[in-house]
């Protein structure tokens, strides 16, 4: 799909959905949204991007292969279900701190690292499918 | 309902305050490791030198984790952890008795030794296209469905699995396996959606997915619903897993297509986690459907070993006449799971854990043999014993564990499924053994003459390198063998142990709900 219109849209409207997919995983911890829904998002955003300009452009923005991507998500996730270790409570429970960002008091907890992780690891493994589906098409 | 800042909040109606020692994370250590192992694996995917070390020192670390917990689980109890604190039933309870973790423990010796074994076999190019991480991902699932107490977890983990599954059998891209991957990708997920099928009647019925809660509502509604329904729709599904007749054909139409050590770990442990489900469901969940449903039981056991050893007999591809004995072995179990008596079961889960470790290293001899012969075929191997006597020793002590002949392992389960079997009256499953046992002397001795006894029909060119990784893990699992053949007794406790767990299901239910039990 070389058309020039598309082309020049794409890189916009795919930064702009990276943008929003981490929006709708932020605000899915207390409302609709979250990490999958959020990688979803981003990863059709690297489709699109891919559609337009092809697949080398995406992997070389991505830098790492969607699979280590995937990867990194599964192994945050799965930490973040460790930390509960050494508060003597059981695999997966959440813990919360509160932090000071600028003056705001912002909480940040184990439930929100292990929903970073789902993304990554949707973002990753969705992404790899549909390079890889867009690579065979073109070649 | 708004709660001020500051104020105390009752968690004990939600939660579980006790607090959770280091001793109780052994139980979720056998799968979070395996976990974490392969989501490196996935990061370093192309640094592939690194692959085989990571995955032999994490699966190194389930097994110190699993000897961890079967020595708590023998020594306490059955160990329960509910996920995030919140009160099982609503919290996924993980719940480790002697059946789950002992299983688990052979699970993961036998993934020790095949990670150390594809070392060599699985070269640069396996290992990019991702053999560590499936392997690390699939022992996940595997150690997740023996430990869960929650059968929707149970169903989660067999899709972990399989998926995982899906990926070692491909790995390669051959046309035949992708064909055998065909099969068995579409048969083994109809079985799951059955499973899953069952699982959402279960739910609709119960309201509950825990299973010691179900265990515990089971009396209650016995009157009014359709658990007879249930327990023969979990009876297909999982006798789909463990590749009973006549649900059983996928097995020999896919395990001989992948790499070897993937056979091997396919043959040595999935099926036996068909098992377990099997013994989980029926023995715990639902007994008097089982009662009822034991003459079918019955039936398909004999009909699944002497089948099953039948294939193996018209067989000339080494890896298929294993896939039929994995099948005829699938059977063995199945006949203490039809008498539902505790020397029965005990004998089940002594076969379980031999069958692992046996046919796991059989599918390894055949790679060995495959090396230094050059091909899986009866009618070109030859000639092993004055080339390769070591070969000739291992295959000939193997093949007598399997047929249940001394010195071996093999002997003494089928020892008490016969006995058990004439104590409950059914001199035909005990003479189904026997036969079994026989026919697979023939089957086995059949390769045995013809692959290191009959000398050689051609001449090789030149020797093979001999295969000292593979002599390696050849010992380490004939070592259990010969061990379990000699001195059974502290395997036959620990079965023992297994079967009176899943039997005394109050017990189990008691250690998910401890505040019932003290009332």
């Amino acid at each position: 799909m070389h058309t020039l219109i598309f082309r020049t849209i794409a890189p916009y409207l795919a930064s702009l959905m990276v943008l929003f997919s981490i929006f709708v995983l932020l605000r899915g911890h207390n409302e609709p949204g979250g990490g999958f829904i959020g990688g979803l998002i981003a990863a059709s955003a690297f489709a699109i991007y891919g559609i337009a300009c092809g697949v080398a452009p995406v992997r070389r923005a991505l830098y790492f292969h969607p699979m280590a991507i995937s990867g990194f998500g599964l192994l945050v996730s799965a930490l973040s279900g460790a930390v509960s270790l050494f508060m003597d409570m059981p695999f997966l429970t959440g813990q919360w701190t509160e932090i000071d960002v600028l003056g705001l008091p912002v909480d940040i907890s184990t439930v929100l690292a292990f929903d970073v992780g789902v993304y990554f690891v949707v973002v990753g493994s969705i992404t790899s499918i549909a390079l890889a589906l867009e690579e065979r098409e073109h070649a | 309902m708004a709660i001020e800042p500051g104020q105390a909040v009752d968690l004990s109606g939600a939660m579980v305050l006790a607090p959770a020692t280091p001793a109780d994370w052994l139980v979720v250590g056998p799968v979070a490791i395996p976990i974490v192992t392969g989501a490196i694996l996935l990061m370093v995917r192309h640094e592939t030198r690194l692959h085989a070390g990571l995955a032999v020192a994490g699966l190194l670390a389930a097994l110190l984790c699993n000897i961890g917990l079967l020595a708590r689980v023998l020594d306490q109890g059955p160990l329960v952890m509910t996920m995030g604190r919140w009160l099982p039933p609503f919290g996924i309870s993980f719940a480790a008795d002697a059946l789950g973790a002992s299983l688990a423990l052979v699970a993961t010796l036998v993934a020790v030794v095949c990670a150390l074994f594809a070392t060599a076999d699985i070269g640069a190019v396996g290992r990019r296209y991702g053999f560590y991480p499936f392997m690390m991902l699939m022992m996940a699932g595997v150690s997740g469905s023996f430990l869960t107490g929650d059968i929707f977890n149970l169903y989660v983990w067999f899709e972990v699995f399989l998926i995982s599954s899906f990926g070692l059998l491909v790995l390669g891209s051959q046309h035949k396996q992708l064909d055998g991957a065909t099969k068995y990708a579409i048969l083994n997920l109809v079985g799951t959606t059955l499973f899953l099928t069952a699982t959402a009647l279960l739910y609709g019925t119960f309201g509950t997915l825990n299973m010691a809660d179900i265990a515990r509502k089971a009396d209650g509604l016995r009157e009014n619903a359709p658990l007879t329904t249930l327990a023969v729709l979990y009876l297909l599904a999982f006798g789909m897993k463990a590749a009973a007749f006549p649900v059983n054909f996928w097995l020999p139409a896919s395990y001989h297509t992948p790499r070897i050590v993937t056979a091997a770990l396919f043959g040595g442990v999935l099926t036996k986690v068909g098992v377990y489900a099997l013994l989980r469901t029926l023995v715990m969940l639902f007994p008097p459907e089982l009662e009822l449903l034991s003459g079918l039981i019955a039936w398909v056991a004999a009909a699944t070993m002497v089948i099953g050893i039948m294939g193996a007999l018209a067989q000339t591809d080494l890896r298929r006449v294993l896939g039929f004995v994995v099948i005829s072995g699938v059977g063995v179990m199945l006949a203490g799971l039809a008498l539902g008596t505790s020397e029965g079961l005990t004998g089940t889960i002594f076969y379980a854990f031999h069958s692992m470790i046996v046919m796991t290293a059989l599918y390894l001899l055949a790679g060995v043999m495959n090396g230094l012969g050059g091909s899986y075929s009866l009618s070109k191997l030859s000639g092993l014993y004055t080339s390769n006597p070591l070969v000739a020793a291992f295959a000939l002590l193997l093949m007598l564990a399997v047929a249940g002949l001394p010195p071996a392992s093999g002997l003494w389960p089928k020892v008490m499924l016969v006995r058990a079997s004439l104590d409950s009256g059914q001199p035909w499953l005990a003479f189904a053994i026997l036969a079994t046992g026989f026919l697979t002397t023939l089957a086995l001795g059949r390769v045995f003459i013809l692959a290191v006894w009959r000398p050689r029909v051609a001449a090789d060119p030149e020797a093979p390198a001999s295969p000292y990784l593979g002599y390696v893990a050849l010992a380490a699992l004939s070592l259990p063998v010969v061990v379990m053949g000699l001195y059974p007794d502290p395997v036959i406790s620990v079965a023992e142990r297994a079967a009176n767990a899943i039997l005394d299901a109050p017990a189990y239910i008691g250690t998910v709900f401890p505040e019932e039990a003290a009332q």
